[in-house]
Formats: structure tokens, C-alpha cells, sequence
């Protein structure tokens, strides 16, 4: 992820007080990115190379396709925000490579 | 596991050929989150 | 509308220049921080006749079709084509080290300063160079002499030059003491988007058989910032690369859209055409410095070559219908993202896709080929990015599927039946949908294909004065 991203994602949880009640949502278009990105804001940058490297936020993180998001987003909204790219990605290496990184941070 | 975004505050991580964040802020608002922060990424 | 406007040629250059690589943003910026890492950068370069024989190269000049790397064994890089000239029916490879010279002629305020030996061979070179020998090449002689170029590239301000295997080559200057808006290294990156703008004019005119001085009016389309401290982004580049490349009636005027840009001035061109305004206008992009290495950290952890090491670029001729077969802008087909839309996928692609072609009485099927974000998905992957073009694809596939034009089990193969394999440089604004309409005019012309449309998105957040992202499309059109 982006040095300058990981900052103001390092910033809006220390402003908060601390990542209690914050959610990570994503959008990643593929399973690479969005594995990556979870674990950027769950484990801490797995590249080492900017601000959350070595810090574990700890965030829980969904890709916005997942079926606990779509669950609980009012479907016009979804309909119009989200649907049409629920067919267009690879939402079952999506999934896989987010869950995995939930897994992991739980254990 | 279900979740509850109710009273949750989301960090919203879009990409412009993905979902972009406005698009996901949008949609975790209307599940009753507040938007903290909203990027989308440019991976071209 | 008085007129049809037509696109009579299209022109696509790319530049070798692998000692450039590592004045790419992200690999400067990492190497500031880890000057160790300039080893491991220099030796994952790929040489002249390596970046001549890239399949995707090849396809970028011309020499094949961009659907034709779908079959191509992979990964690409490690499959070098037999056959690889330097030029194609769209432009050419131009080496290092002509590229020198081109650049030193694109430079009015002593800026560069390169090493004599350097400029001397480059101005060889040039001479022999069928579409560049009748330049200023006088510009060439001097230069500076070995022991003084070392001392200027060291001089403090002062920005180092240096070939592939990282031997002094020159230096560039600041434009003033007082501007940071006219480092050397921006600077740097304007003249090296003059210098392959011009470079792809001349191919553009070569191909057209078109005269210079009949040009008149060029939109450059690039995402540089040509300025100084009171006007940063003051730009028009496009004017300079008409000068440069000797068009003696143009005018012209700069499109800012970020990647988005391409599209826009194509529609603009075609507009101006239409309405009589004028005659033959093209859109010039010049080739992104900046964006040289970009991934360059996937590259070496995969063990691959740097492939972010050709700067692109494009130009595209537009003129009145005149009955020689060429294809049409549809200016009655055009899309565009409109502000309300936020970043509502479904919304976006309505607009750019499916509203356009209902106008026209058309479905998406009915679309030969859509070109799309194009950048070398090869890149794109070995940078942890996704296939772009890829995902671009299924999204307008997916479109369809929820518009009830398409099934849902067909939207696997859209990426083949009406794409093609992501192919172009990493550019930026290069990528961005255009470069296949050099292809397009040839399958047009052809009778191969009857509609093709352009789908361009841009990054606007990225100059954090808006989330919003953009959209433009245009559909071509065979000749009947």
C-alpha cells in the first residue's frame, strides 16, 4: 500500500483513540491487492516499507463484495454501488485472500 | 460471521478499477457506519 | 455538424532508456533512501535488443496485433520475438543513445549539458535517422568535455545523467535558483515528453503524407507539468513539440485530465473538426519519465527485467471526411462522467458504455473491440496491480450481464471476443485506451472490423482536489 496511505490510515486510528469501532472496508480489484491490503491494516505492512510496518493495527477488514458486508448495506445502495462489480471480479480469490488474513490475525 | 456496521466507524480502502472509495462509503453508510477516512488508490 | 471527422493516421513511438529508469519517481525516491538498491536496479536493465524483440513492443509499433500476445507463449519477456525490427507501420524503438541527442535538440535553455563524446555520437546517429537527420543537429556539437561533465553532474543542484550501466552521460540544470517548480528534474521529465512527442509528430506525418505546414492545431494530452513558480501547471507542451518538430501553421493548447486526457482530446479534436474550426488537427502525448521503473520492486523481488524502461508516445491526425476510407469519430457517441455520478461503478459504465451505444441503437456485443486501459498486464501483475485491461473487461462484460445484454457465462470471454491483452507501456496517459486505435484505423480500413470504442478512466483524487475519479469514451467507426 501507498507510504503516504498508510500514514493517514496510522493518523485516523490515533486520532480515534485506537481502532476500537473501526472497520477496514476494501476495494481491491483483485486477490493479490486485496490480501495485501488486509494484511497492511490487520498484521502490519508486509513489505516493510512504510508507516505500518511492524505495527499491527489490528483492524478487522472485509472486501466490500463479502456476503457479511452485502448483508448489512441497504440493497439499492448495493445495487447501485457495488453489484455490478460482484461479477466482474474474482470474488472467490477475493474472499479467500481476505478471510485468510482475518484468520491469521485472530490467531 | 455476521457483522454489525451499526454505530461503526469504516475506513474505506477503494481502488478506481475496483470499487472505488466513494462507492464504498456510500454503501457502508447506508448500513449505518460513519466514513472516517476515504482513499481510493490509483494502481496505474 | 459540417463536417466528419476522420482519423487519418496514427503514430506510436517508444523510447529506449534504461539509464532513465532510476530517475523514475519510485525508484528515485527509494533510492535516496537506499542508495545500495542502485545495484540490484542496474542489473535487473534490459538491453536495446531485448526491448526491441518484447512482444508487447512489437504489438505497441505496429509490427502485430495486440490480440495476437493473448496465443504468445508467456511470461512475454522470456519469449523474445525472432523477427523484431526496430520500426513498425506506427513508429519505432529509438535507442539510448540517439535518444540523447533528441533530447539536447528539445532543449532552447541550455538545461542539459551532455558529455561531447556523447552528443558527438548521438548527432551521428541522428544524421542517419531518416525522419530526424534535417534537424538543428549544429545543437550537438560541443557539449562538454569528460573531466567537466563529471564535475557538473556532482555540482550541487545539479542532477546526474547516466547511461544503462551507469556511466556519466551529462547533466541537467535548474531553471532558476528560486523555483521549485523547475528543478532539473521536472524539467527533465518536460523535455523528455517534448522530445518523444516530436519524435511521434514525425512519424505521425510520415505515415499521413501530409505536409507540415498543413497542420494545424495540436491538443497535447500528457500529464507533465510545464510551468514556473508563479504558473505551475502553464503547459503547453503541445506547442513546443510542434515546434520541434517543425510544423510551421499549428497552434495548439494543452488537455488536462490526468490518464484520462487521450480521450478527451480526441473528442475535442474531432469536435473542432467537425464544426469547421479546423482542419487537421492531432493529439500529441509525449512519454512520462516519471513514470520509469514504477514497479520496479516487483520486478527484482520476481527476479525479471525492468520492464517500465521505454518512454511512449502517441499522435493521432484528425481531418475532414475525404472519402480515402478512413474510420469516423461518432461525436454522437460519446460518454463522458458527469460529477453526480460519484464513483458508482454501475453509473460510470452506463455512461461511458451502455447510454452512448443505446443512442446509436447499439448493445455492447454489438462493439468489435473495446479498447480499454491497456497498460502490459505482465507489469501490472509482477507489481502486485492486477491485469487492469483484465478487470476493465468483465466490468463492461458485467454491465452487460446486469443490462440483459449478455449472459452471465459469457462474461469470461468478453476479455477475447471484444479485448485484447493489455500490451501497453506503463505510461500513464498512454495506456490509456489509444494506442489501439493505430491498430483500429489498420482493421478498419481492412473491412476486419466495423465499431470500436474508447473507454478511458483518470485518476483525478491523485491531485487531492477532488475523490472523484473520470471517464471519457468515443466510438470509432469504420468507413462505409
Amino acid at each position: 500500500m501507498d507510504l503516504e496511505e498508510q500514514e493517514r490510515i496510522k493518523q485516523t486510528v490515533e486520532a480515534n483513540g485506537g481502532a476500537d469501532d473501526i472497520v477496514a472496508i476494501l476495494g481491491s480489484p483483485d486477490a493479490e491487492s486485496a490480501g495485501m491490503f488486509a494484511e497492511t491494516v490487520s498484521l502490519g505492512d508486509p513489505t516493510y516499507a512504510g508507516a505500518l510496518a511492524g505495527v499491527s493495527l489490528k483492524l478487522p477488514v472485509y472486501h466490500v463484495t463479502e456476503p457479511e458486508i452485502k448483508a448489512v448495506v441497504d440493497p439499492a445502495v448495493y445495487a447501485e454501488q457495488i453489484e455490478m462489480m460482484e461479477i466482474a471480479l474474482d470474488t472467490d480469490a477475493i474472499w479467500k485472500a481476505v478471510q485468510g488474513v482475518r484468520a491469521r490475525a485472530a490467531g | 460471521m455476521a457483522i454489525d456496521l451499526r454505530g461503526k466507524k469504516v475506513i474505506a480502502i477503494g481502488e478506481r478499477d475496483g470499487v472505488q472509495g466513494p462507492a464504498i462509503a456510500e454503501a457502508v453508510q447506508s448500513a449505518g457506519a460513519e466514513v472516517l477516512l476515504q482513499i481510493t488508490q490509483c494502481f496505474v | 455538424m459540417s463536417q466528419v471527422p476522420v482519423v487519418q493516421g496514427v503514430a506510436c513511438v517508444l523510447a529506449h532508456v534504461p539509464g532513465l529508469v532510476p530517475l523514475g519517481s519510485k525508484p528515485s525516491r527509494e533510492l535516496a533512501k537506499d542508495p545500495a538498491l542502485g545495484e540490484a536496479v542496474r542489473g535487473h536493465l534490459r538491453d536495446y535488443r531485448d526491448a526491441v524483440a518484447y512482444g508487447p513492443n512489437q504489438a505497441f509499433i505496429g509490427n502485430l496485433r495486440p490480440q495476437a500476445l493473448f496465443d504468445a507463449p508467456q511470461p512475454w519477456w522470456q519469449h523474445p520475438l525472432a523477427e523484431a525490427p526496430r520500426t513498425g507501420p506506427f513508429g519505432e524503438v529509438l535507442p539510448e543513445e540517439e535518444f540523447w541527442g533528441l533530447l539536447k535538440l528539445a532543449d532552447d535553455f541550455d538545461l542539459l549539458h551532455l558529455d561531447a563524446a556523447v552528443a558527438a555520437g548521438a548527432a551521428e546517429r541522428l544524421r542517419r535517422h531518416p525522419l530526424l537527420g534535417d534537424m538543428d543537429l549544429a545543437k550537438l556539437a560541443g557539449g562538454v568535455a569528460p573531466g567537466a561533465v563529471a564535475a557538473g553532474a556532482a555540482a550541487p543542484g545539479h542532477l546526474a545523467l547516466a547511461d544503462a550501466r551507469g556511466r556519466c552521460v551529462g547533466y541537467a540544470v535548474p531553471g532558476h535558483e528560486e523555483d521549485i517548480s523547475q528543478t532539473p528534474h521536472i524539467l527533465l521529465e518536460n523535455l523528455a515528453a517534448k522530445a518523444t512527442g516530436a519524435l511521434a509528430l514525425r512519424h505521425l506525418l510520415r505515415q499521413t503524407g501530409t505536409a507540415p505546414d498543413r497542420i494545424d492545431y495540436l491538443l497535447g494530452c500528457g500529464e507533465e507539468a510545464v510551468g514556473d513558480r508563479y504558473q505551475r501547471g502553464g503547459g503547453n507542451l503541445a506547442k513546443a513539440m510542434a515546434e520541434l518538430a517543425g510544423l510551421p501553421n499549428a497552434g495548439g493548447a494543452d488537455v488536462k485530465a490526468f490518464c484520462c486526457a487521450p480521450v478527451h482530446a480526441l473528442v475535442l479534436g474531432g469536435a473542432l473538426i467537425a464544426a469547421g474550426v479546423q482542419e487537421h488537427a492531432v493529439v500529441v502525448g509525449g512519454g512520462s519519465l516519471a513514470k520509469l521503473g514504477m514497479k520496479f520492486r516487483g520486478a527484482l523481488a520476481h527476479d525479471m527485467p525492468i520492464l517500465e524502461d521505454c518512454l511512449a508516445a502517441v499522435a493521432i491526425q484528425l481531418g475532414p471526411d475525404d472519402g480515402a476510407g478512413d474510420p469516423r469519430l461518432r461525436l454522437d457517441v460519446v460518454g463522458k462522467h458527469n460529477v453526480a455520478i460519484g464513483g458508482a461503478p454501475r453509473p460510470l459504465y452506463e455512461a461511458l458504455v451502455l447510454r452512448p451505444l443505446q443512442r446509436a441503437g447499439l448493445a455492447i456485443p454489438d462493439v468489435d473491440r473495446y479498447a480499454v486501459e491497456l497498460h502490459n498486464g505482465e507489469i501490472m501483475e509482477a507489481g502486485g496491480s492486477g491485469n487492469v485491461a483484465r478487470t476493465n473487461y468483465r466490468t463492461i462484460a458485467s454491465l452487460a450481464v446486469v443490462s440483459g445484454q449478455l449472459p452471465r457465462d459469457r462474461v469470461d470471454a468478453f476479455e477475447r471476443e471484444h479485448g485484447m491483452p493489455g500490451y501497453a507501456p506503463t505510461q500513464g496517459h498512454i495506456p490509456a485506451a489509444v494506442p489501439y486505435l493505430a491498430h483500429a484505423r489498420e482493421e478498419m480500413r481492412a473491412g476486419a472490423i466495423r465499431r470500436a470504442l474508447f473507454v478511458a478512466k483518470g485518476s483525478l483524487f491523485l491531485g487531492k482536489m477532488t475523490n472523484l475519479a473520470d471517464g471519457m469514451s468515443v466510438l470509432v467507426e469504420a468507413a462505409s
